[in-house]
């Protein structure tokens, strides 16, 4: 199928790539149907795409890159919300907010996105107490 | 809204499955102790505010420095 994308045009995707995120994601609960799009060849970032509603395109990227030692728990009723039965289903990205000059863009490490890359479903965790990293962590080095 | 007067220990619940207990009162601030299924999510306001904020921000990206990031790498 087609879908209209916010910064890459019209990209076809597969009925299968498309992931479930059942409760949406703070601020855009009624939006529940994502694809991830990837940007060049080696980019950390990639795009996630509402199917839908074009303009819903988020800047994501694999937060390890960014903070070392980034460690959080899931409980139990995370991994069964997500029908994990192994951490190798797991893939944590975390939501970039690009800002210009890009070496002042920020990544959210407070509210992780987790995906079960084998059911296709995900959410947006919201670290609570002992697990509390910053909703703005600086991207640092102006130079990557 | 509902408004109940409780003081120290006292308690109330929600439903059949939340308890909102008093735990303790220190001038202006409040301790409270929430006893809820684990599928019941209970966040600070502010903090889910936050995050609802800030995934909208996210969201007013130029295509320009999409352009700038997608030829960056690490």
């Amino acid at each position: 199928m087609n879908i209209e994308t916010k910064f890459l045009g019209q990209v076809t995707i597969e009925e299968k790539e498309i992931i479930q995120f059942p409760t949406g994601l703070p601020g855009f609960e009624d939006i529940k149907q994502f694809v991830i799009l990837p940007l060049e060849r080696d980019s950390p970032f990639a795009i996630l795409q509402s199917i839908k509603q074009q303009e819903i395109g988020f800047v994501i990227a694999i937060p390890f890159i960014f903070k070392d030692h980034y460690v959080f728990d899931l409980t139990e009723e995370d991994k069964e919300e997500l029908q994990i039965k192994s951490l190798e289903d797991l893939i944590t990205y975390s939501i970039v907010t690009l800002k210009e000059p890009f070496n002042s863009s920020t990544i959210n490490l407070q509210a992780p996105l987790l995906f079960n890359h084998k059911q296709k479903i995900a959410k947006q965790l919201v670290l609570q107490d002992a697990n509390i990293y910053p909703l703005r962590f600086p991207i640092e080095g102006g130079d990557i | 809204m509902l408004v109940l007067s409780r003081k120290k220990d006292e308690s109330i619940i929600i439903g059949d499955q939340i308890e909102l207990k008093i735990l303790s009162v220190d001038g202006d601030q409040v301790k409270l102790g929430i006893v809820a299924p684990k599928s019941v999510k209970v966040y600070r306001t502010e903090v889910y505010e936050s995050i609802q904020q800030q995934n909208k921000e996210a969201l007013s990206v130029s295509k320009l420095l999409i352009e700038q990031i997608s030829k960056k790498n690490i």
